[in-house]
């Protein structure tokens, strides 16, 4: 098989590479930047340029790291790689890999829907296609995010009349931006925990077309939060970090967030149903596309949308990786009460 | 309906009672006036009898969706929740509407005699007509039950507040029979209507557990003293010539109990006792469990009433030659109780034996001995209260035995429902018994949130095998679990039935060989069988 599933990651026998490994090895290829993909250890790694500072971020100024360009090929020993978009988060890839006519395509994470600064997921013709299946049931339907942002500005100018602050929280890479970008000017001014803020800046400096907003310290005066939008990471839920907003209201983004019992169990105020992950017609959409005669099921719902997919014509597998779980955006490790 | 959707989500949305109460509170004000006498009969258990089944609308969502049923069942599990289930499934309504609530409870009552297939046409055309929200209300109306926290007490200040009526008055007033077909709000509301429904029980008064040594409450003279029961709270009413019992659930169920019918030529006019229905035979209560079998049964067998029959014990007189007695201090009440109970003298009502006690640690001593008498504790009561409304602090106190308990390892997990949904909660536990292991109960409860994320995560990393929604689990995790009855049983493999098990604390200082065995299990049984 050109790609293996070994108990370091995806494997390439043929290149000698690793795709997202869990373990360090010699040479990795990065999807994207969230923890579960990029892990620390590796020597040398290569992912979209986009991702390289991201990456640096995370991992430390001092890896070895090359970036490339949608579309563009790398050879390794005979292998040709190239990435294409994904659509999860800023440089989030998807890995296209061949050798002779065969082809394979690693996902990453992805979601088919632009959301205007992750680029727009392009389905990549192959023999092979591993996927993610996150969200991958029927119950999970996402609606078009214009919809989702009309109902969160709604809620904030609601939150507005009832003189409280607004609090969302969202994953600090990926969800923040796309809040940050969809909701620009929502508020006079946007305030942000410092695990949001770290990339935020970065990423303005990197040139993205993201508003300004201001870091909350211990010596931000209660009166700078004033009928504004807060942005905090999911792990700032119940901690003595949310105190200081008092009086606001709490609104969770997140795919989850479609099960009310989700929402309960998060004690927020409202429910935002918006994730950077396919929803079930986007993931069939995006295997039907690659004319895929194989498919392999990596983390989420993947024993159940495997069986799926073989029932309807397309012999699919689940594999077991250390992708996330289900669990990936309702159990965060960023600590936010470092920051209170 | 859309409404009536919005205030469900914030009221399953919120947990602060206050949030709830304002939105119920503006619901009552501004909403169609019949539908606020439906939301009023479904907070308070008067949901219209069920004329389509949950079978029928999966089978009917399956169709409309055309997913197999085995990706159904996951979807099933992991949301926790039928009626939400089928909302999320089904594709959006081609036809959305805007009929008021009122509108289709009356539809769904008119299916009563319809056949399948009008059912069938009815619910999909109706689901074609709701958006998501208004489906998954709709879909919970039909499957009953919509568990978002809302007590018969949120409800009745939430139209205290909006008629500017007092609390007690509007619990009464809402209390007894009345059906939401054949009344209306202003109807309900309108005292002078509602004092000639006599059927009406007034609304119960609760003690709260007292957690410390009872040397708190003062004097041990200002207090009385009797057996708490373990059976089913209610009243009996004498009025109009008629006899009505009813439940603390507020549930009529004059019918199921025959053995109080000679009460109506006994009782005079005007009488309300308050009291437990017990399973009772030679001078003593049978276990709970034969109570269960007359509950549930729309009619009672000869055998039934042979082999559970039942007594009313009463403790407490609410009304006495049509007087209401609630403002009477507890003393003076149970004077005239006594000389009721006596003058009736019929086996089926009974006093509930007052306990003579000179200080804290005699009534301290008497508690020990409760189980022997087939009751779970003591109620201290105090001799000038009145009888009040709900649960109140102060006056009124039950001081329950403390469980019995066994140290047991969990086996199976499944994931738990609505704010539980796709979290193991629900475990299934095993005691020794040689080398092996052999379940004897579940529990749901008692555990914090923060455990249960614990035992959670611990379960789907250490998951033996799944079978549907149940995974086996490494037998590693000990847990106390505490149970205020045992009885033996043939319907369980270990040969036991617990009354109320549940968790008391996870042990995680015992290790899997210190659990306790079958054989503690045998021997609680010979102890405490009744």
């Amino acid at each position: 098989m050109l790609l293996q599933f070994t108990d370091k990651g995806i494997y390439c026998p043929a290149g000698d590479f690793y795709i997202d490994p869990w373990r360090p090895v010699e040479r990795a290829i990065i999807t994207h930047a969230h923890s579960d993909h990029a892990r620390y250890g590796s020597k040398h790694y290569l992912c979209h340029h986009d991702s390289v500072a991201l990456l640096q971020l995370r991992l430390g100024q001092d890896i070895s790291v090359q970036g490339v360009a949608f579309g563009e090929t790398i050879r390794y020993k005979g292998v040709t790689i190239s990435l294409h978009p994904a659509g999860h988060i800023i440089g989030s890839a998807q890995v296209r890999v061949q050798q002779g006519s065969d082809i394979w395509v690693f996902s990453g994470d992805y979601k088919v829907e632009n959301d205007g600064i992750s680029g727009q997921f392009e389905p990549v013709p192959c023999q092979t296609f591993i996927t993610e299946c996150t969200f991958g049931l029927p119950i999970y339907n996402w609606q078009p995010q214009a919809m989702i942002f009309s109902g969160i500005r709604q809620w904030i100018q609601d939150n507005q009349a009832a003189g409280k602050n607004s609090v969302l929280l969202g994953y600090s890479l990926g969800k923040a931006q796309r809040l940050l970008y969809n909701l620009k000017g929502v508020t006079d001014q946007i305030w942000a925990h410092g695990a949001i803020y770290i990339p935020h800046q970065l990423l303005r400096e990197k040139g993205w077309d993201l508003p300004e907003i201001h870091r909350i310290t211990p010596d931000t005066p209660a009166s700078a939060y004033k009928n504004n939008l807060i942005i905090g990471p999911p792990s700032a839920a119940d901690t003595s970090w949310m105190r200081r907003f008092n009086p606001y209201a709490l609104g969770v983004c997140s795919g989850w967030m479609q099960v009310r019992g989700n929402m309960r169990r998060r004690n927020a105020d409202a429910g935002f149903v918006l994730s950077d992950h396919a929803d079930w017609a986007g993931l069939l959409q995006a295997v039907k596309a690659t004319g895929a005669e194989k498919v392999y099921t990596t983390h989420g719902f993947s024993s159940v949308f495997a069986r799926y997919l073989t029932e309807n014509g397309i012999p699919a597998q689940e594999v077991k990786t250390e992708y996330g779980d289900t669990d990936e955006e309702l159990n965060l490790s960023e600590t936010a009460t470092s920051e209170s | 309906m859309k409404e009536f959707a919005a205030l469900i989500r914030i009221l399953s949305a919120s947990t602060k009672t206050n949030e709830k109460l304002d939105a119920l509170s503006r619901y009552m004000a501004t909403a169609d006036p019949t539908d606020r006498l439906w939301v009023l009969a479904l907070f308070t258990g008067r949901r219209p009898k069920r004329t389509v089944n949950a079978t029928q609308l999966s089978t009917w969502c399956l169709q409309m969706t055309g997913l197999p049923a085995w990706l159904y069942e996951e979807c099933y599990h992991t949301v926790g929740d039928l009626g939400e289930t089928i909302a999320l499934l089904l594709p959006p309504g081609k036809n959305i509407s805007v009929h008021p609530l009122h509108y289709w409870i009356n539809q769904l009552i008119q299916l009563e005699k319809a056949d399948e297939a009008t059912k069938q046409t009815f619910i999909l055309n109706a689901w074609e007509e709701l958006d998501t929200s208004e489906r998954f209300v709709f879909n919970k109306l039909i499957t009953g039950g919509f568990r978002i926290g809302v007590s018969q007490k949120m409800m009745v200040n939430a139209l205290a507040a909006t008629y500017d009526i007092p609390a007690a008055t509007i619990s009464h007033m809402i209390s007894g029979n009345w059906d939401p077909q054949q009344t209306t709000i202003e109807a309900l509301l309108n005292e002078n209507i509602t004092e000639a429904d006599a059927s009406k029980p007034f609304p119960f008064y609760l003690a709260y557990a007292l957690e410390t040594d009872p040397s708190v409450l003062g004097v041990p003279e200002q207090w009385q003293a009797e057996w708490k029961w373990d059976g089913i709270r209610g009243q009996i009413i004498k009025r109009n010539g008629q006899l009505f019992v009813w439940s603390r659930g507020e549930e009529l169920i004059t019918e199921k109990f025959p053995e109080y019918q000679p009460l109506l030529d006994l009782l005079p006019e005007g009488t309300v006792l308050d009291g437990e229905i017990l399973t009772f035979a030679d001078g003593f209560p049978l276990p709970f469990q034969t109570l269960q079998t007359r509950i549930g049964r729309k009619n009672v067998t000869r055998k039934q009433l042979q082999e559970a029959p039942v007594a009313f014990l009463s403790y407490d007189l609410l009304e006495w030659n049509g007087q209401d007695l609630r403002t009477t201090a507890l003393q003076e009440r149970r004077v005239l109780l006594e000389q009721l109970v006596e003058q009736i003298n019929h086996p089926t009502l009974r006093l509930s034996p007052a306990i003579t006690f000179h200080s804290w640690d005699d009534l301290a001593a008497f508690r020990l001995q409760a189980r022997e008498k087939g009751s779970e504790g003591l109620m201290l009561k105090k001799l000038d209260s009145t009888y009040q409304v709900g649960r109140k602090r102060g006056d009124w106190w039950k001081w329950k035995i403390d469980p019995l308990t066994i140290d047991a390892v969990m086996i199976y997990a499944q994931k738990g429902h609505g704010r539980r949904s796709n979290l193991y909660t629900d475990y299934t536990f095993a005691v020794r018994d040689g080398e092996q292991l052999v379940s004897f109960t579940k529990a749901y409860s008692g555990l914090t949130d923060k455990e249960i994320n614990e035992v959670d995560n611990w379960v789907k990393r250490n998951s033996i095998e799944k079978f549907g929604p149940v995974r086996t689990v490494k037998p590693e995790l000990v847990f106390e679990i505490g149970f205020e009855g045992i009885a033996a049983s043939n319907r369980h493999k270990s040969g036991v039935a617990l009354r109320f098990p549940r968790i008391l604390r996870w042990r995680k200082d015992k290790p899997l060989a210190e659990i306790n065995t079958l054989e503690d299990l045998q021997q609680l049984l010979q102890m405490h069988k009744q």
